[in-house]
């Protein structure tokens, strides 16, 4: 059988870093034509095996064999040309360079005088998208291209140099519904090609639907292969974690005692969002699901004055409030977590402590307003051991933690301000399951203190498990309020793609 | 990923680690300030002695002043390049208040220090509000303050200070202590207080890791930015009275360059030009370092355009070994 032939085999490798192994001995292989997954928590060491493949490492002992036969890869370059490719998470298209510029990066084709061969790199390219049967515009930049374009774009780019082995990773953290549609669609076309894939997803449906056997890591170690057709989600989720998780999500209260209005939001727009209009009870968790794009993250930054609006009329406790930024937001006990912990949550270059310090330094000024530290230090040694933030201390650089490690840095942040409504922005992207459980169980704790919470999700199940309440946006609108005790998935993406209430 | 680093570092923070302390920034600053000293005290007879360190120290204190400013700046991801004209100007501003209105000492030193600040506010509101690149809001201000000295001064050096004020440029503390070597390590004090024990001092340190996270976190983002072009602004006018209490006069030329010097301070100090990461302590080093190496070949003879040279190259040696060896 065609499907047994090996592509590629992963013999004993290992690789240690100072102090610590990050691979201990995985061997298995990759059979041609087949799509595998790779599935592991945070810091299995997916990532560190798949920089091994791609070339950005080298393994400290063991062996990669590329169709039977032994590879060195001392870097990307030479690993793309023995034909391994990788779609990173985020992209390394250049934004002002047209798609074709882009594809054609680093070997463009030159006529015999020495300039640019534009026509015929304008040909092949087309070709590719043809093969990919995508149609997009190849003379933009790409920086005007949709997220998912621009995904087709560096998919493209491997493909033109006739890649054997394609590893994708996480490619539907940023995609719509109809785009993750389009992106299987591309990956069983490739499959046909005889392309071989490698895809690494936190999204166990999406394994479950594409991928034809899976490979899990556990702590630097290998658990198992398996035939998809073999398991199940739980089997999954078991070997990840190495026990069963019955329900990550703690219950949600039978009845609101008390009916206390918090936060209500009369009047919201501005150029991405029209007529917003929602309450939130005091120790209620309202989720709002959409499409990417919907205008969910414009809502909340609209609402703490991050982003200017049009029309803000915004009341706490009954009193109207005046909010233009953030400050203010802060100052009125409203605080964001946002969606990118990266780029807008954490400075990464700096320690835990001074991350969660930032917005109470106010609060710990001592004489001369000089910074109280061994105060602070007390404030962040309590949340560190409240929230099991994993490290060895404060003195950490968040920028070592893992995803659930720093999302939690994000959390004490907001939860030493005495803010009485939390916005959660995405708040388990990219981590893994058992922080997420820990993170699900701590919303849930604190709006049973009397905390209230909006919730932004693009999983469904998250939206489900954890509102009380959901509101529903399509195309900067909120199209619906249903129940979070009778919302189910049909409903919410009955009005998330744009349906009308029945 | 994680857990690796976490165990990681707290390998690394068991002990004292010789090889992992060298590899700072500011110690590899320290190191070379160190061999260049015993350099030159073996090879020239002068660079030992009694005179030539406070002469050292005179000379530095102007440059480490402005790089105090520039810490700040830089700090922020920001860079400001007005600092050698805003100082001319207001240098040749207080001498003409005191020899033209007949302004005491004082109060023309403090109207130059606001002149200083008002500038760097200036600086401030066009790069924090309008965001327009730092670059190009103090490459104008460079322009601007250089001409308004020219304006000012008729383009001619204003002399003719009284005995007092030349006394900051060149008197001496009990006797020993060089004057603007006081004022120096004043100003370093008043930094290393803002930036490790104000809060202020910590958003800026964040501001250049990660503006919008600053921002979200309830800080006012803008005023910190406004903030530390004041600062610059205020250091350039503390550099500009030392140098024009020196000279004993206002020259609408001087410290044409300086800006650069400062820039080298901070950044052979080991802050990150990206903002983010630093410390003053480094600038203090970064500052000596280049003292000390432009007076040690001043003595060895070697002439100014062979050290504009060497200077050259050893920043850029500098700053490609430390951040080679951050990398590994």
């Amino acid at each position: 059988m065609i499907a047994m032939d090996k592509v590629l085999e992963i013999v004993n490798i290992t690789k240690e870093f100072p102090g610590v192994k990050a691979l201990k001995g995985v061997s298995f292989d990759i059979r041609r034509g087949e799509v595998h997954a790779l599935v592991g928590e945070n810091g299995a060491g997916k990532s560190t095996l798949m920089k091994i493949l791609s070339g950005v490492y080298t393994p400290t002992t063991g062996e990669i064999r590329l169709d039977g036969k032994e590879v060195i890869f001392q870097d990307p370059k030479q690993a793309q040309q023995l034909g391994v490719s990788i779609i990173h998470q985020e992209f390394s298209l250049i934004p002002y360079l047209s798609g074709v510029d882009n594809i054609f990066l680093g070997r463009e084709k030159r006529k015999s005088n020495g300039l640019l061969d534009r026509r015929k790199m304008r040909k092949e390219a087309e070709e590719v998208m043809k093969r990919l049967n995508a149609d997009i515009d190849l003379n933009k930049p790409v920086a005007h291209l949709s997220v998912a374009n621009q995904q087709f774009i560096e998919i493209a780019k491997a493909i033109a140099i006739d890649t054997k082995v394609l590893i994708f990773d996480e490619p539907t953290a940023s995609l719509t519904g109809k785009e993750i549609d389009k992106l299987f669609e591309l990956i069983e076309k490739l499959k046909a090609d005889g392309v071989t894939i490698i895809y690494i997803s936190h999204h166990l449906d999406e394994i479950l639907k594409m991928c034809d056997r899976m490979t899990c890591l556990r702590d630097g170690e290998w658990v198992g292969t398996r035939e998809i057709k073999n398991v199940t989600k739980q089997d999954i989720v078991k070997m990840m974690v190495g026990r069963e998780i019955v329900n990550a999500f703690p219950d949600k209260p039978s009845h609101h005692g008390k009916e206390e209005m918090l936060l209500e939001v009369k009047k919201l727009s501005n150029k991405s969002i029209t007529d917003i209009q929602f309450s939130l009870k005091k120790g209620e968790i309202i989720g709002i699901a959409g499409l990417v794009g919907s205008g969910r993250t414009e809502t909340v930054r609209a609402l703490i004055g991050a982003d200017p609006a049009k029309e803000r009329e915004v009341y706490i406790n009954q009193k109207k409030v005046d909010i233009k930024n953030p400050t203010d937001a802060l100052a009125h006990g409203i605080a964001l977590i946002p969606e990118s912990r990266k780029t807008q949550g954490l400075v990464l270059n700096m320690t835990i402590k001074n991350n969660i310090s930032l917005p109470i330094l106010k609060d710990l000024k001592g004489f001369f307003g000089v910074i109280n530290k061994e105060k602070e230090d007390s404030v962040i040694n309590q949340s560190i051991k409240d929230l099991l933030i994993k490290t060895p201390s404060s003195k950490q650089m968040v920028k070592n933690l893992s995803g659930g490690n720093q999302q939690k840095v994000v959390l004490a942040k907001w939860l030493n301000t005495d803010c009485k409504i939390l916005i959660f922005d995405e708040p388990t992207r990219g981590i893994d399951i058992g922080a997420k459980e820990e993170i699900y169980k701590l919303m849930r704790s604190l709006a049973d203190k009397g905390l209230s919470i909006i919730m932004i999700s693009s999983e469904l199940p998250e939206i489900l498990g954890m509102s009380d309440r959901v509101l529903v946006m399509h195309k900067g609108k909120i199209k619906a309020e249903i129940d979070g005790r009778i919302a189910d998935s049909e409903k919410v993406m009955h009005y998330a793609t744009g349906g009308v209430s029945e | 990923m994680n857990d690796v680093n976490v165990q990681k570092l707290s390998y690394q923070t068991k002990g004292f680690n010789v090889k992992e302390t060298f590899k700072t920034p500011e110690m590899l600053t320290l190191l070379g300030f160190f061999v260049l000293c015993a350099f030159f005290s073996f090879s020239t007879a002068q660079f030992l002695t009694g005179e030539n360190i406070s002469n050292i120290v005179r000379q530095v204190s102007i440059n480490g002043i402005l790089a105090v400013g520039m810490t700040f700046v830089i700090l922020t991801g920001g860079i400001d390049l007005s600092v050698g004209s805003v100082m001319a100007f207001t240098g040749t501003i207080m001498v003409g208040l005191m020899i033209n209105m007949g302004m005491p000492p004082i109060a023309a030193v403090l109207l130059g220090i606001v002149l200083g600040a008002v500038l760097g506010y200036i600086n401030g509101l066009f790069i924090a509000h309008a965001r327009i690149p730092a670059i190009i809001v103090t490459l104008a201000m460079m322009e601007v303050a250089r001409g308004a000295a020219l304006l000012y001064t008729g383009g001619y050096p204003l002399s003719g200070v009284s005995k007092s004020y030349a006394f900051i440029g060149r008197g001496y503390l009990f006797g020993v202590i060089p004057m603007p070597a006081v004022i120096m390590i004043l100003v370093f004090i008043a930094a290393y207080i803002i930036l490790n024990h104000l809060p202020i001092g910590r958003y800026i340190y964040a501001i250049g890791g990660n503006e919008e996270a600053v921002r979200l976190s309830g800080v006012k983002v803008k005023k910190i930015k406004i903030f530390v072009y004041l600062v610059s602004g205020i250091t350039a006018a503390i550099s500009g009275l030392i140098m024009t209490s020196r000279l004993s006069s206002g020259q609408p030329m001087a410290g044409e360059g300086y800006e650069l010097d400062a820039i080298a301070a901070v950044v052979l100090g080991g802050t990150s030009i990206s903002g983010g990461r630093g410390h003053i302590f480094g600038t203090i080093l970064g500052a000596l370092l280049l003292g000390v190496l432009s007076n040690g070949l001043n003595l060895m003879g070697v002439s100014p355009y062979v050290q504009r040279v060497l200077k050259g190259a050893i920043i850029v040696a500098a700053i490609y070994y430390s951040s080679f060896r951050q990398k590994d």
